[in-house]
């Protein structure tokens, strides 16, 4: 049989990829320009025996996100930069209690309100310093529709494997252009449900770390009674100030995902192998990237595309390996250095770094990159 | 024979952290009967709680517990019972908690009629974090953060759940201990979103600046304000001046929020 075949705007692909991924929740707050996620959501859901709520506010939203995940559902929200802000700190209560749950998060322009039709990708430091405290980041940058149903379903696999809120971060262009999407046939793409408990109630720990860096999680209301909070806990949930567990306990929430990097990271390398000018770049912008190393090559310009797909973890040992045998990374983003700084620090001197820069709410194109290639000494 | 509210409470987990003569125990005691008279299960029953003093409670319960952040229990709560309808669902806080942070997830709750019972412990103050105003202080009193008396007036819950959609809505005091555990029982069995405030008492960063001289005081004064409904239509405006009335203030059917969705999802799944 055929496998079916749509024309689909990227925040649908995304509804889409969450439902393929098996999500039975979705508690969201009405917001530019990530709205449609919400809105093939509403319809779909209930169709399957699923819930949909339009909560209040966006911060009662992440609340009943995570409710909703304790519940035991695959859970999905949908916001975009104010509504991020406002999600801040339940994501990090989300990353303590160990919540698995997937916000998707279509980049506009900020701060504040800026420019809520415009893309940007000006929150990828939200993903991983927006909330406060030392916590783990897996945020996930698709480049088009078709992987931006992919890297949903992987968002929700990460998100339950790793027991951690997930981000996936398309920007405004790629939320919403419009392309074929190729729906995978059920089995095709690997789906992970979280790991349920293996002991008897009586014995369950929701933090037991003898079952590893991972431990699983029980629903509310499957029989097992215990304790969740934001609070710094022990391993059976109740709230501790002892040094050793806090210390041990901080470290292992941040070592489930930053151990397990080589699992959670993605990034295509597009004619590095004899690059001397590699472009870094990530979103709609790798798109104008790829366009800009292929006239590069023709005009005789050893170009490469390094695209990220998973922004955090940051691929910084490849990045350090690349730097040893180029001349220069080119970093086009559309904000003003938040990965060219990240390029930097992974490069430790080795090359330099030349940034291209749009806030202005128009796409970077290729010849700005093309351009900025002819800098390169 | 003394009623074993042990059963109810996780092992290990006492003593509490309330301060000697805080009312809030006194509530515990009155949802733990209130819990065993519905014949609600542990292991089905959710108590989630914001952060606070009365937010500690559901750490002490042997039940689902969850005690998320500052406000945020009612949304938290939404989830739960959305995710799962069978479970019982029970939310406690405070009045900082409940109705200025949280303000807005409660009045939309309240709205929803979602069927869960919240229970807020209101000693008009932010105790734990030593006795600043909140919504609930009335004018002129003293907190840490109005030396020269509060300017601002005074929430009154019940009125504000009523107001807001909820579909049952009751007042208790401390001082009545006995009456505590029936209003929240009627709550828990009422179909739709309940709210049961109990006026308490924080004798510790309340009471002292306020001029109540001792804990005894204190609950002396929360006997004398409070009126129970009925004696209260027998009397006169002058007479109920400074009083608060007692017992189930508000009771409707409406259609409850879980129910609604289930018919969304027929209607879903009919034009499938």
């Amino acid at each position: 049989m055929a496998k079916k075949v749509a024309f689909l705007q990227g925040n649908e692909a995304a509804a889409q990829g969450a439902l393929y991924a098996g999500c039975k929740f979705f508690a969201g707050y009405p917001i530019t320009p990530s709205t449609e996620v919400a809105e093939v959501m509403s319809v779909e859901l209930p169709k399957i025996g699923g819930k949909f709520i339009q909560m209040e506010d966006e911060i009662g939203a992440m609340a009943a996100l995570l409710g909703g995940a304790l519940g035991g559902a695959k859970a999905l929200t949908s916001t975009s930069g104010p509504g991020l802000s406002l999600k801040q700190e339940l994501i990090g209560y989300g990353c303590i209690a160990e919540i698995p749950c997937v916000i998707i998060n279509v980049m506009r322009g900020g701060p504040s309100t800026g420019m809520p039709t415009g893309p940007s990708q000006s929150d990828i430091m939200s993903a991983k310093w927006g909330t406060h405290g030392d916590h783990p980041a897996i945020c996930l940058v698709p480049a088009s529709v078709q992987e931006l149903f992919e890297e949903t379903v992987r968002a929700f696999n990460l998100a339950e494997k790793y027991r951690t809120p997930v981000m996936v971060m398309p920007d405004e262009i790629v939320g919403h252009m419009r392309e074929r999407v190729v729906f995978p046939e059920p089995g095709e793409l690997e789906v992970i449900d979280r790991a349920a408990p293996t002991v008897e109630p009586a014995q369950y720990k929701p933090y037991d770390t003898s079952f590893g860096d991972v431990p699983p999680l029980a629903a509310f209301g499957s029989g097992y009674k215990f304790h969740v909070t934001g609070l710094n806990k022990l391993p059976d949930g109740f709230p501790t100030t002892k040094a050793e567990y806090v210390q041990a306990e901080e470290e292992r929430q941040v070592r489930k995902v930053e151990g397990n990097a080589d699992d959670i990271m993605k990034w295509e390398e597009y004619k590095c192998d004899d690059a001397e000018i590699i472009i870094v770049a990530f979103g709609s912008t790798s798109r104008s990237a790829r366009f800009a190393v292929d006239q590069a090559r023709e005009q005789g310009i050893k170009a490469g595309l390094f695209r990220l797909i998973t922004f955090w973890p940051f691929p910084e040992k490849r990045i350090l390996e690349l730097s040893k045998k180029v001349k220069a990374f080119i970093t086009p983003e559309m904000n003003l250095g938040m990965a060219t700084g990240v390029v930097k620090a992974a490069v430790e001197g080795n090359a330099p770094v030349l940034g291209i820069f749009r806030v202005d709410g128009e796409p970077i194109n290729p010849g700005q990159i093309l351009d900025k290639m002819k800098e390169v000494k | 024979m003394a009623y074993d509210y042990e059963k109810f409470i996780r092992p290990g987990k006492l003593p509490h952290i309330w301060c000697p003569g805080c009312g809030h125990g006194i509530v515990m005691k009155g949802l733990i009967r209130a819990i065993d008279a519905c014949g609600l299960k542990k292991e089905n029953t959710a108590i989630v709680s914001g952060i606070g003093c009365a937010s500690r409670l559901p750490g002490y319960m042997d039940c689902c517990t969850l005690h998320t952040a500052h406000g945020r229990a009612a949304a938290f709560a939404t989830g739960v019972k959305m995710s799962r309808p069978e479970m019982d669902v029970i939310l406690v806080g405070g009045d900082g908690d409940g109705t200025a942070i949280g303000g807005n997830h409660f009045i939309h709750a309240c709205r929803r009629n979602i069927n869960m019972t919240y229970i807020i412990l209101n000693n008009k103050i932010y105790g734990m974090t030593g006795g600043q105003f909140s919504p609930a202080t009335p004018t002129g009193d003293k907190a840490s953060t109005t030396p020269y008396g509060n300017p601002d007036p005074a929430f009154d819950i019940a009125k504000l759940a009523i107001g807001a959609g909820a579909t049952f809505v009751a007042r208790g005091t401390a001082f009545h201990a006995n009456q505590i555990d029936k209003l929240i029982a009627e709550a828990i069995q009422h179909k739709g979103f309940s709210v049961v405030e109990i006026l308490d008492d924080c004798p510790t960063t309340y009471g002292r600046r306020n001029k109540f001289k001792s804990v005894i005081e204190m609950m002396n004064h929360l006997k004398d304000i409070a009126v129970p409904v009925k004696a209260a239509e027998k009397m006169s405006p002058e007479q109920l001046k400074g009083k608060v009335l007692t017992g189930v203030l508000y009771k409707e059917d409406k259609p409850e929020y879980c129910e609604q969705y289930a018919k969304v999802i027929e209607r879903a799944q009919a034009a499938k």
